[in-house]
């Protein structure tokens, strides 16, 4: 059995007076692909900032491998996790450089490592091309090859191939698969894409207004939905 | 009437135009000395603004805490100051009865210097501010989750602000290279002493020595181009190279 990444305990997130989010017991593998599905405004990105540390949870208690996270985190916690956002944002520079950014940053750079990345995404031919002049898939490439860079432990998604056509999503999805594959990295991935949670997640997690209202493996969180909720959400009708 | 005296004036400031190359090009040690001690105040001043100044404004940008406004406004206000009165203060607390009076900097390099940094540190620190400002703010959490350390996030902002952050300095570089109340005031204009290119050339205008003053006056271009060229280049050049 795979040891546990994150613990989430009665964790709630409020802003200005509003409750954005609230997990009262969570728990997720180390190694695994986490799906976290809802609608908008579910709470979503909102739980993946607080699993990226960038945010201190209101109440409630976070522990990271086994350790309570206390805030602010080591920055030597902090470079275990990377997250690739709903609108990455490059540095203005050339593609090869946002890739070799996490580990310049870690002072690793090490130019075979960021080669391969090139290679695996496809981005050889654009290595000194400036980050302004990619297309958007190219421009989602780029980012999460500069969230894999520094190998992490923890890999946050968030609407990884939002807009982007088949063949880039194919492209990141694969990349997705074969990360699982090492076993060293756990991922956690956003989606409001059923489908796409289907063929990536190993478990799946239902948020709406907050609340988590269903969680479990993949077969059967797909197959046989406990809530209603979670059921017209899979069958796409839940209108917001 | 009007025709004659415009072709006298035209001719006299042709005249000067000529006697200012011929100056240029022959041994004037006075000037090399003028134009020596511009370099050095100047640059200097510039130096410790922008040591400041870009760490002050880059903070302001960054950070939100009560007072900021405030404190944003008296940097806006900053950027307007009159060298003259900036010049003024600077005289009254190096005179001898000032506050600082004891330090004996009145009519040195070293007041001009003091006032010239007053000049160029709202300029440099404001227009930093607001190139960092105009970052898009989700860079810094996305820095942050690739393991950027806090000292590591400034720098990338500061290199993505790297726009505002080179105008920041032009434009201290700008406010401090030509200007004339505050030198004048705080250092006297002394021969060999405390002459910069800007006293010189009201001195030689009002002395009738317009070949002299045009001559430096166009020095003071020249340096105002050079430098402003240098330093755009340099930011062209560093665009791919600049380590974040």
């Amino acid at each position: 059995m795979n040891a546990v990444a994150y613990a989430l305990r009665e964790v709630t997130q409020v802003y200005d007076g509003r409750r954005v989010l609230n997990v009262g017991d969570l728990t997720i593998q180390e190694g695994e692909i986490l799906a976290i599905v809802g609608p908008n405004g579910a709470g979503k990105s909102t739980l993946l900032r607080l699993l990226n540390f960038l945010e201190r949870p209101s109440h409630g208690e976070l522990t990271y491998l086994g350790r309570r996270v206390e805030f602010p985190p080591s920055l030597e916690m902090r470079r275990q996790i990377t997250m690739v956002f709903q609108r990455p944002i490059l540095i203005s520079s050339s593609v090869r450089e946002n890739i070799a950014y996490p580990l310049r940053l870690r002072g690793a750079y090490k130019r075979d490592r960021v080669d391969m990345l090139l290679d695996q995404f496809g981005l050889a031919r654009l290595a000194t091309a400036s980050c302004r002049k990619l297309s958007g898939g190219e421009y989602q490439r780029v980012a999460l090859a500069r969230a894999l860079a520094a190998s992490p432990r923890v890999l946050l998604l968030d609407e990884p191939t939002a807009n982007l056509d088949p063949h880039n999503v194919g492209l990141i999805e694969a990349v997705v698969q074969s990360v699982r594959a090492t076993g060293r990295t756990t991922q956690v991935l956003v989606t409001h894409n059923t489908f796409q949670a289907k063929r990536l997640a190993d478990r799946v997690v239902m948020l709406l207004d907050g609340d988590v209202i269903e969680s479990g493996d993949s077969e059967r969180f797909f197959d046989d939905p406990q809530d209603p909720r979670t059921a017209a959400f899979i069958r796409g009708e839940m209108v917001y | 009437m009007d025709r004659s005296c415009s072709a006298e004036v035209e001719l006299s400031f042709l005249e000067s135009l000529v006697e200012a190359a011929r100056l240029l090009f022959t041994s004037y040690q006075a000037l090399w000395s003028v134009i020596g001690l511009t370099l050095q105040v100047t640059g200097t001043a510039l130096a410790i603004s922008a040591v400041i100044g870009i760490p002050f404004g880059a903070a302001i940008g960054l950070m939100r805490f009560t007072g900021r406004r405030l404190l944003v406004a008296v940097l806006y206000t900053g950027m307007g100051l009159p060298p003259v009165v900036v010049g003024l203060a600077v005289y009254l607390l190096f005179s001898r009865s000032g506050m600082l009076g004891g330090l004996g900097w009145l009519f040195t390099p070293t007041a001009m210097i003091v006032a010239q940094v007053i000049i160029a540190f709202p300029l440099v620190a404001g227009l930093t501010m607001a190139g960092i400002e105009a970052v898009d703010p989700d860079l810094r959490p996305q820095v942050r989750s690739l393991g950027a350390s806090n000292v590591q996030v400034v720098r990338v902002m500061l290199a993505e602000a790297r726009g505002g952050v080179l105008a920041s300095i032009l434009a201290g570089f700008g406010g401090i290279i030509s200007e004339v109340g505050a030198a004048m005031l705080v250092g006297g204009n002394i021969a060999g002493q405390t002459r910069v290119l800007s006293t010189a050339i009201v001195l030689e205008t009002r002395r009738g020595e317009f070949a002299l003053a045009v001559a430096m006056g166009g020095i003071l271009l020249s340096l105002a181009f050079g430098v402003n060229a240098l330093l755009l280049n340099l930011d062209r050049r560093s665009i791919w190279r600049t380590r974040r």
